[in-house]
């Protein structure tokens, strides 16, 4: 890359100026491994965000491991499952996206886009079902549980941690949700080429990482036993 | 640009998406069975196997500059640090105050409980080195 970049191919890189290309970049090639790299250090910030609540809920589970089956018996197997093939689905149709708009396909790319969003929603879907019944049976963290069902009173936590990690990985889908329809309004003005899809490709990498939270989350919430 | 990533041929994606749907199912199964303490390490091992195939295909790291992979490696490298550190602390106490005594707030179980054990200074001092939540 920069290193073996001499001189004379920094004035052709010049002289062929993509208009996307950024004056501080040498060209076009470290312009997208730059902001690829940028991106992998906000994902690592992101891994460790969660990694708290993986911390705390692996010593809590290893105190009160009783309470943790306890408290898994409550949640909906099936629809964890469910929403575990949504997010693996929506990663499938977001990397055809990134993979169509590096090669120049506009239409395909909008309609893989649309199809990540759709997966997504129906993500968010079966969540907004599962909150609801917890709401209504009183499955609520700490000071809130109010279930009357018995079992270890431990199980607060148990949904204390339950709520704190499908919440902020709730939040995530949501803001990514943000972000694909951020992506489809410029790829729709035919911003991107098989030149320059640096948005479409970081876009992608966040989705990802939220997918593979949820690869985590899901036998770590649901499974337990 | 990772134009060699992205010409090689679109299917891969196709067959990573049916690996990792059949590792859900397997995942899911596996639940059904009891392994013991077993099961656990079995999902997370699943879910490792998983999260490998989306970092490598979906996320790009087998075709990208290995600095991307350096730096997700070793944040995974340092959330282990975070977790075994707390872990060997907290599974080499003596006694932790059970959290559902402190909340439901029973005095009188509370007094009794500790009365009944060898150590009769321990009540102020295990409350404090209790896990805060």
């Amino acid at each position: 890359m920069s290193a073996e970049t001499p001189i004379a191919d920094h004035a052709a890189a010049h002289s062929a100026e993509p208009a996307f290309r950024q004056h501080h970049f040498v060209n076009a090639e470290q312009q997208f491994s730059t902001s690829k790299l940028g991106m992998w250090l906000l994902l690592a910030t992101e891994i460790l965000m969660f990694g708290g609540l993986f911390v705390g809920y692996g010593l809590m589970q290893s105190l009160y491991p009783e309470a943790w089956v306890a408290g898994h018996h409550h949640l909906d197997r099936i629809m964890g499952a469910v929403n575990t093939v949504f997010l693996l689905v929506s990663s499938y149709t977001m990397v055809m996206a990134v993979h169509s708009a590096s090669t120049n396909n506009k239409s395909k790319t909008l309609w893989n886009l649309f199809l990540t969003l759709g997966f997504a929603g129906g993500f968010l879907v079966v969540k907004y079902f599962e909150y609801a019944h917890k709401f209504h049976d009183g499955l609520l963290p700490g000071r809130l549980f109010s279930y009357q069902g018995g079992g270890p009173p431990q199980q607060a936590m148990f949904f204390g941690f339950y709520f704190a990690m499908t919440g902020l990985h709730g939040f995530h889908v949501l803001v990514g949700m943000g972000l694909i329809i951020w992506i489809m309004i410029r790829a729709k003005s035919g911003e991107f080429s098989s030149a320059y899809y640096t948005p479409v490709d970081l876009v992608g990498l966040y989705w990802h990482l939220v997918d593979l939270i949820w690869i985590y989350l899901f036998p770590l919430l649901y499974l337990v036993s | 640009m990772s134009e060699h990533a992205h010409s090689s041929s679109s299917s891969i994606y196709l067959i990573i998406l049916g690996a990792l749907l059949c590792l859900t199912a397997v995942t899911v199964g596996a639940a059904y069975v009891d392994f013991g303490p077993f099961n656990l390490i079995i999902a997370v091992l699943i879910a490792t196997v998983k999260a490998t195939l989306v970092a490598m295909f979906f996320m790009h790291l087998r075709h990208d500059p290995p600095i991307n992979a350096i730096i997700f490696v070793s944040s995974l490298i340092f959330l282990g640090i975070f977790l075994l550190f707390p872990l060997i602390d907290i599974q080499s106490r003596d006694r932790v105050v059970p959290y559902g005594l402190r909340i439901q707030a029973q005095p009188a179980a509370q007094k009794q409980a500790p009365a009944n054990g060898a150590a009769p200074a321990a009540p102020p001092a295990a409350a404090e080195h209790a896990p805060a939540h």
